[in-house]
């Protein structure tokens, strides 16, 4: 197989692997009987065409974002964190429980507050399948899978027979504080010009700006993320250099699951400003294909954020403009995680068939 | 609890823990070729939605079946070439290939139907029927013996019947045949397969073929047995109920029977939580008891109840030495 040039291989992979995905995703729209061109169309003016579909993209694309982020870390220690929607889950019930039961005078203190609760909640979800996979070898992909059930299960109870207010139907919180509600984007001075309605996207994107450069900062320029990453190439070297594996799939899973529940100041904080039961949305496991469209670099995971933001509520504008359900963001998501996580072999070995001849005429 | 309802939720284990079983059998077969397959839910739910659909059109559940298998195949063999020719991630494969299918369902079903994503109901000859075993009348009379005979043992479709063939059949296959010798090989130490000339491409596609039928009939009983047509994620999370089981069952067949069959009581306990408050005396929460499979599922995995090692060559592909 003929190895590719760098660029070609950060770049062209995602790229040709998308355009792979999207064609089989426009095959499946023609065989429903429907348009590819009008669904395309529908998509981009729904999401990327007024600021308020931008303001429904930008706050998806958070969540996704930190999601994306937290399948991230444990990629580059070589584990394959699933649990990223149970994680989430439980990190919005941190946030919920700090917002509903400490008096917080203003947002920019409960912002913080939810913001650690947030993460402590989510890495306590990762630390269990952690430990049980640095200590008994118990493979982390399964008992993350269960942790998520167990998660949505344990939602369940706590909305329904713990945290439901008296009186009230639905399986959900009571409102948080008023005090505790973040400014979203058409509320800041300056960006309101922008964003003329009320909008989801909120402070939390900023946040998220910065847990992208910090994980970046994390893996690449600092010690802690050399171990990471050396454990994750090839744990007997990294052991025979004197990295702990124990203490490297730990802080790796834990730092995964924190970033999986800081997700949830965006949707539960941010957004519904109380938790319901299904909050992200399957947002944990959009963080897989974001991981893996994105290269496994934070750089990548915001453009990919940004991509499945707008295939998210491109999506939700078809379900509700044409007769195409909104479950065919499933499908794309699903190809865009074959193509670029499985089949990627395939994809450098079509695209090697293109760089091969123009090698041996150089050599 | 009494001896009524004891015999009412034995009858329901039996026919939760049928799409559990094949499911569970379709596992091992991949798993002891050393492909990792997370995908067993979403083979399942295109089975479903396959059965449902042409059980609908047809009015016949036999061809229902069949277009149930070929569903299911299909997406057994982008499995299969993903993991196998291109030697890609098992695990990624096996998870997109789940996204995939709980899209593609309901797409096709809405298309076909436009009844928000479900197929019509199915009825009569479009279902899988009670089968009654002989005698069940005749025997009813005779105490403890005959109403479980005749409640939880007859009366249930075929295919629960077929699902229980399938464990001596597996048994046999996987350890009095040659053919199960060479698979558990080539799950173990594919090399050695490679070097007594056999080739572990085929084996392994094989393997992968015998998982997209098994995941067939086990999603067609879904939609033809257990409910009356397909729903939008109607496997809800069973193929990874079976997955546990596996583990649980440490990849061999008889257990998986133990492990299905317990399962399957705990699905068909939270389905009745009137009867657990009666025997324990307090309310258990009905999201604990949804939860307990999972929750066992960890404990096995963490080695307390022994420890379940997986075959060895699991989830790593084959790259042949030149």
């Amino acid at each position: 197989m003929t190895r590719l040039p760098r660029w070609a291989d950060l770049v062209l992979v995602p790229l040709i692997s998308l355009l792979l995905a999207g064609i089989i995703s426009a095959l499946v729209i023609l065989a429903i009987g429907q348009s590819p061109m009008e669904a395309l169309r529908t998509m981009v003016t729904g999401a990327l065409g007024s600021a308020y579909g931008w303001g429904y993209t930008l706050y998806y694309a958070t969540s996704f974002m930190f999601t994306g982020l937290a399948v991230t870390v444990a990629f580059h220690a070589s584990l394959f964190n699933i649990g990223g929607e149970g994680q989430a889950q439980l990190g919005g019930l941190g946030v919920a429980l700090v917002c509903l039961f400490i008096p917080w005078p203003h947002w920019t203190l409960a912002l913080p507050g939810a913001m650690i609760a947030g993460a402590l909640f989510g890495a306590a979800w990762a630390a269990i399948p952690a430990y049980l996979q640095a200590k008994r070898g118990s493979h982390v992909v399964i008992t993350t899978i269960m942790f998520n059930y167990i998660a949505a299960a344990l939602i369940v109870y706590m909305l329904v027979n713990v945290l439901r207010p008296a009186g009230q139907m639905d399986p959900a919180t009571a409102r948080f504080p008023a005090a505790t509600n973040l400014p979203t984007l058409h509320e800041i001075p300056g960006l309101s010009i922008l964003f003329d309605k009320q909008i989801p996207a909120n402070v939390t994107l900023f946040v998220a700006l910065l847990a992208c450069w910090l994980v970046w900062l994390l893996l690449w320029r600092t010690r802690l993320g050399y171990e990471i990453r050396a454990f994750g190439r090839s744990e007997p070297a990294a052991l025979y250099a004197g990295i702990s594996p124990f203490r490297v799939t730990m802080i790796a899973m834990l730092i995964s699951g924190g970033l999986a529940g800081l997700m949830s100041i965006n949707n539960v904080m941010g957004e519904s400003e109380r938790l319901l039961q299904n909050s992200t949305e399957g947002a944990g496991f959009i963080g897989i294909a974001v991981a893996l469209m994105g290269r496994n670099h934070p750089i990548g995971v915001f453009l990919a954020a940004i991509l499945f933001g707008f295939l998210f509520q491109g999506g939700a504008e078809l379900g509700l403009w044409t007769s195409i359900p909104i479950e065919l963001r499933t499908v794309v998501q699903g190809l865009v995680i074959l193509f670029t996580g499985a089949l990627d072999h395939m994809v450098r070995m079509l695209l090697g068939l293109f760089f091969a001849p123009r090698r041996t005429q150089v050599a | 609890m009494d001896f009524a309802t004891l015999i009412q939720i034995l009858d329901s284990t039996m026919r939760l823990a049928t799409p559990l079983l094949l499911a569970c059998l379709a596992g091992l077969y991949s798993e002891r070729s050393g492909i990792f397959d997370i995908g067993l839910e979403g083979k399942m739910l295109m089975a479903a939605m396959c059965t449902g659909a042409v059980a609908a059109l047809t009015g016949s559940v036999w061809i229902g079946l069949l277009a149930g298998i070929a569903g299911s195949m299909i997406f057994a063999l982008i499995h299969g070439v993903a993991s196998i020719t291109f030697r890609g991630n098992q695990l990624i494969s096996g998870v997109a290939l789940n996204f995939v299918a709980s899209g593609i369902t309901v797409l096709i079903a809405q298309s076909l139907f436009r009844q928000g994503g479900r197929t019509p109901p199915l009825s009569g000859p479009a279902r899988f029927n009670p089968i009654e075993l002989p005698f069940a009348e005749a025997l009813s009379g005779v105490p403890i013996l005959g109403p479980f005979y005749a409640e939880v043992i007859s009366g249930h479709g075929a295919l629960v019947y077929i699902a229980l063939l399938c464990v001596p059949l597996t048994w046999w296959a996987l350890f009095r045949t040659r053919f199960g010798l060479r698979l558990r090989a080539v799950g173990e130490n594919p090399a050695s397969v490679d070097t007594a000339g056999i080739s572990v491409v085929r084996l392994r596609y094989t393997a992968v073929i015998i998982t997209g039928v098994l995941c067939g009939l086990a999603g067609a009983y879904m939609a033809a047995g257990l409910q009356t047509g397909f729903g939008k994620e109607m496997t809800a999370g069973r193929g990874y109920i079976a997955l546990a089981a596996l583990i649980f069952a440490k990849w061999r067949p008889w257990y998986a029977l133990m492990a299905t069959l317990l399962f399957g009581f705990f699905q068909a306990l939270a389905l009745r939580p009137d009867v657990i408050k009666g025997t324990l005396g307090f309310d258990v929460p009905v999201p604990a008891l949804d939860a307990l499979p999972y929750i066992l599922t960890v404990i096995v995995l963490a080695g307390f109840v022994g420890r379940a090692i997986p075959p060895r060559a699991g989830g790593e592909p084959y790259v042949k030495e030149r």
